[in-house]
């Protein structure tokens, strides 16, 4: 065996592309998993978690990248030969057998003798609080208790990793209450390792050693959950994990940064003038009278949550949602502080959409048919135009088919129309953010690309939208 | 006036009275009476006691026994492979295997015939053999499509399941997709074995009708013995009836056990 590190499970940039749609579920995937680890894939559906597993599993082949188990690369092997169990999405107990000859399925394909696999049964049947079902048809059981079969069949065989696939998504929020803590319990008891699946941030909270986010095929971030929560990487995994208001902000100064019309002090080091992205957990705003707050607004709604109050607050263009134990007014003025540690800073990204364009014979730029008006002389320095021909500054005609000029624009200058006629490109909304004052929407355009818009009205997730770019607001550049 | 639902079903009840309650009884009353109308159940000894009439009933259950086996011997890959693989054409080619019910019956078993004929010179030669071809040509429709509705419908993670279980394909196949597939099997069965059981064209086309239920009972009726015609018919009914009752039996309870039937 090749000298390993102690770790049960390696993926190296494990890629998933299905060829008959060309449709990338998974790239790049990296992870380390150590033996006995608790560790979730966490992200919206369609985010390529549970395809992931199912490479680990080996019900599908990766077309890129290994999979090492213990060191040794498993990538090829098919399913029925990795020591590795599952626990399926919707249990898939077989029907046409008892519970006992269910779980005992493995067993007896290992040829164990009769005892020694009526003993294995009855221990996991134990484990799982529900000794005397062996005889029980599936059919008679209860969700929950098809649920403890289910992983009852996967422990019986003593896998090195036990996969669960959501395997609490069907079940009612008491139960799957329950069943968290019976497998974390479980987790801890058998020193297996686990690799969970679930779109539940609470869940993945409670449960794991280890998040891996995920979202569109990517890792976002990996860490403990107190990092994660506590630390998020970009505005993605803050907006997934847990409740927060995301603002666009400005360093001000040394651990100094100025958002939502106030300047906060900060723990955050980040360079005087960087744009950041400002995120802040919605139990870390204390409201106080507006005298002594660093910003201050009016209370807009109250909605009483339990162990808490919802409230939000606007103030001037920006909302901001807090969790109390207190109630406030609606229509109160209030002011709101923010401790150091309460405020998380996020180097904003660049999102500025630049796409390539083709000229035209009427001297104006093409892109997928549309006609982007420009003034080319400003373009390319020195030209001027005559009849009609562009020339360049040593006065030779320039050949229109060689150059491509790039486009750029800011997300906050596309506008969207539900007319889907009248802007440049047609796309979906993939993803969208609240951002204090506005929106931050993702949208996939028809040619597969993916686009940052920021709108200050809310449209939905998956609406089919028209993007307006004004050409006044766009910046043109000569490709090299 | 309005119609009460009750109302509504009085022509089928009309119906099902004149066209098959009717008729059933008639057989009834003539197989357990003799020619001066007494009741007697010679007729029913007459049955049993007479070695043409059992021969009949073997040789045409033996000729159903081995049509639905290889009808099932042919269906259950096609069904197979048309209900895993993932063509596009595959319901082109599900359709290649079914458009035959659509083409007129005679034509297709006289299109047979010749080339039958073709082949072996003289279709007296292998009666029994000419019979099966011919039936299993017909029928085979009839077993491929419960058999491949319910692979279709078979919940491909169970599969997936027994994989990761360690069962390698062979394994996963006889254990998990076989037992789960029981529904189609009982359904295409009987959707073959008793037509072919009574079946009377096919036969007497490929020139084999002297030894069936149906070219018998026609026998009785056309030298005006209804009683003992009557009989044989009422015994077959009888013996249809059992084995769709079997059948039903296992249809329902693999049902139950999340199967799936046409």
């Amino acid at each position: 065996m090749a000298e390993h590190t102690g770790n049960i499970i390696e993926l190296k940039h494990i890629t998933k592309t299905y060829t008959d749609n060309g449709f990338t579920a998974v790239s790049d995937f990296n992870l380390e998993v150590g033996r006995g680890e608790f560790v979730t894939f966490l992200g919206p559906s369609g985010c390529g978690k549970t395809t992931t597993l199912r490479m680990i599993a080996g019900f599908e082949m990766p077309t890129g990248g290994e999979i090492l188990l213990n060191g040794q690369d498993i990538t090829k092997l098919p399913a029925n030969k990795r020591p590795i169990n599952t626990v399926f999405q919707r249990y898939a107990l077989f029907p046409h057998m008892n519970i006992y000859d269910n779980i005992a399925f493995g067993l007896k394909l290992k040829k164990l003798p009769r005892d020694e696999i009526r003993k294995k049964v009855n221990h996991v049947l134990d484990m799982v609080d529900l000794e005397g079902f062996e005889n029980r048809r599936v059919s008679t059981l209860s969700g929950g208790q098809q649920q403890r079969i289910a992983i009852a069949r996967a422990l019986v065989n003593e896998p090195e990793i036990l996969l669960l696939d959501e395997p609490l998504g069907a079940l009612d929020l008491k139960m799957r209450k329950e069943m968290q803590i019976e497998l974390k319990n479980m987790h801890d008891q058998l020193g297996i390792t686990f690799i969970y699946v679930t779109h539940d941030q609470e869940e993945a909270l409670v449960m794991s050693d280890k998040i891996v986010v995920m979202s569109e095929g990517c890792t976002q971030q990996i860490g403990t959950p107190e990092d994660i929560y506590n630390e998020p990487k970009n505005a993605f995994v803050a907006d997934f994990i847990g409740d927060s208001n995301i603002f666009k902000g400005i360093m001000t100064g040394d651990k100094k940064v100025r958002f939502c019309g106030g300047e906060f002090e900060c723990v955050d080091d980040v360079k005087e003038g960087t744009l950041i992205d400002a995120v802040v957990r919605p139990e870390d705003v204390i409201l106080t009278t507006p005298d002594r707050g660093v910003i201050e607004g009016v209370v807009t709604s109250v909605i009483f949550k339990g162990i808490h109050y919802e409230i939000a607050v606007e103030s001037g263009k920006y909302e901001m949602i807090i969790q109390s134990t207190k109630s406030a007014i609606v229509g109160d003025h209030v002011g709101m502080m923010l401790e150091p540690d309460g405020i998380h800073i996020m180097i904003a990204e660049d999102h500025t959409t630049c796409f390539e364009t083709t000229v035209n014979s009427d001297l104006n730029l093409a892109f997928n048919d549309e006609e982007i008006r420009c003034d080319l002389t400003k373009i390319i320095p020195g030209s001027v135009i005559r009849d009609g021909e562009l020339f360049d500054d040593d006065g030779e005609k320039v050949d229109l088919d060689k150059i491509r000029v790039m486009v750029s624009i800011e997300p906050e200058d596309i506008e969207m129309s539900d007319d889907l006629d009248a802007g440049l490109v047609v796309g979906k909304i993939i993803n969208l953010i609240y951002k204090g004052d506005h929106y931050s929407y993702v949208v996939r355009t028809e040619y597969g690309h993916d686009l940052i818009v920021d709108d200050e009205y809310l449209w939905n997730m998956h609406d089919k939208v028209s993007l307006i770019m004004p050409e006044d607001k766009m910046q043109f550049a000569l490709k090299k | 006036m309005t119609f009460s639902r009750k109302q509504l079903g009085i022509p089928y009840a009309l119906f099902l009275i004149l066209f098959v309650v009717a008729p059933l009884l008639v057989i009834v009353y003539y197989a357990f009476t003799n020619g001066s109308g007494q009741f007697t159940i010679a007729n029913l000894t007459n049955f049993f006691a007479n070695p043409n009439t059992l021969g009949t009933l073997c040789y045409s259950f033996v000729l159903a026994f081995t049509t639905t086996c290889v009808c099932l011997l042919i269906a259950y890959p096609v069904a197979y492979i048309l209900a895993r693989s993932e063509w596009k054409a595959k319901n082109i080619i599900l359709l290649i295997f079914i458009t035959p019910m659509w083409v007129n019956f005679t034509l297709r078993i006289t299109a047979l015939k010749e080339i039958l004929t073709l082949v072996e010179k003289n279709l007296a030669y292998f009666p029994f053999f000419n019979s099966v071809i011919g039936m299993t040509y017909d029928f085979l429709p009839f077993m491929i499509l419960p058999l491949y509705t319910t692979l279709t419908r078979l919940d491909h993670s169970l599969i997936e399941a027994a994989g990761d279980l360690g069962a390698d394909a062979v394994q996963s196949f006889l254990r998990v997709t076989l037992p789960l597939s029981v529904p189609g099997i009982v359904s295409g069965i009987s959707m073959v074995f008793l037509p072919a059981m009574t079946n009377y064209v096919v036969l007497d086309m490929l020139y084999n009708s002297t030894y069936i239920m149906g070219s018998l009972i026609g026998s009785y009726f056309s030298s005006d013995d209804w009683h003992n015609g009557s009989m044989i018919a009422l015994v077959l009914l009888l013996i249809i009836c059992i084995f769709t009752f079997f059948g039903s039996n296992a249809d329902d309870e693999a049902n139950a056990r999340g199967g799936a039937v046409l």
